[in-house]
């Protein structure tokens, strides 16, 4: 017990409420989906930096289309634009996902070259909350650049019926 | 084998960005789900796509677990040659699909 009891209150009242959930979402399978390790936004940057290495991640040139509000956080579609000419002496090597709530941080990633174009994706992604879904490209010239996108989810992705 | 949708032109200006939509059916099993008697089920997801033009890889991408069932993705290439597009999906489980495309360039 810390000497003010705040956390250590925080912490009780936030497991009684996960017993409380499970109890009434039907016993044995809600403990275990609600002990799942979930991806923290610090986890989300170690993800980033795991591709980025030690690079500065700028921000800018990359645009992340997803509706504001999604209902159903199993089909989120989503799509990545990259501002770039595409030509061979300056174009888009690679864009990753990542998600700040998910299970894990990564989403997709995907790597392109001059004859794709146009640097721009779409995908249906999964999103178990309201979080911040982030895309990072990597240039030609080995620069880190960034896009966010801000979604509130309704229905999480993860409270699918159980087989 | 799964059924895979494709969309793309079949006929393009040489040099013309055109744009190609996938779908192939799958499942895409997390592998973070409990099942009734709380045993965890096995991961079983598509993992890698990659789009040849012509044999010359031009568009790669990873999947992970939080991309949907029934895997959507689009992507670009530009039209050089005519010729075919190879799109091959491999996954968990030894899964594996493939399509091929034909386009006239002019």
């Amino acid at each position: 017990m810390s000497s003010d009891g705040k956390p250590d209150r925080a912490a009780t009242r936030r497991d009684m409420l996960k017993r409380a959930g499970a109890l009434a979402l039907g016993g044995g399978t809600m403990p275990a989906l609600v002990a799942t390790a979930a991806a923290t936004p610090a986890e989300m940057r170690a993800a980033v930096s795991s591709i980025v290495g030690k690079a500065r991640v700028n921000d800018g040139k990359v645009k992340v289309d997803i509706p504001p509000l999604v209902e159903n956080g199993n089909t989120v579609p989503c799509a990545v634009t990259v501002d770039s000419p595409m030509t061979p002496a300056d174009h888009v090597k690679a864009i990753h996902v990542f998600t700040e709530k998910n299970p894990q941080p990564y989403v997709i990633s995907v790597a392109l070259g001059p004859r794709a174009g146009l640097a721009s994706i779409s995908t249906r992604i999964r999103l178990r909350d309201s979080q911040t879904v982030l895309a990072v490209a990597e240039m030609s010239d080995g620069t880190f650049w960034s896009g966010r996108a801000s979604v509130i989810v309704t229905i999480s992705a993860c409270l699918e019926d159980v087989l | 084998m799964a059924r895979a949708l494709i969309n793309a032109p079949a006929k393009a200006a040489r040099g013309a960005v055109i744009e190609i939509k996938t779908l192939v059916s799958h499942v895409m099993e997390t592998g973070f789900r409990y099942t009734q008697t709380g045993e965890p089920v096995a991961r079983d997801i598509v993992t890698n796509f990659t789009a040849t033009y012509n044999g010359e890889e031009v568009f790669r991408a990873r999947l992970y677990p939080a991309i949907a069932a029934n895997p959507y993705l689009t992507f670009h290439t530009v039209a050089t040659e005519s010729g075919t597009i190879e799109l091959k999906w491999t996954g968990d489980n030894g899964f594996e699909a493939t399509e091929r495309i034909r386009i006239t360039v002019e």
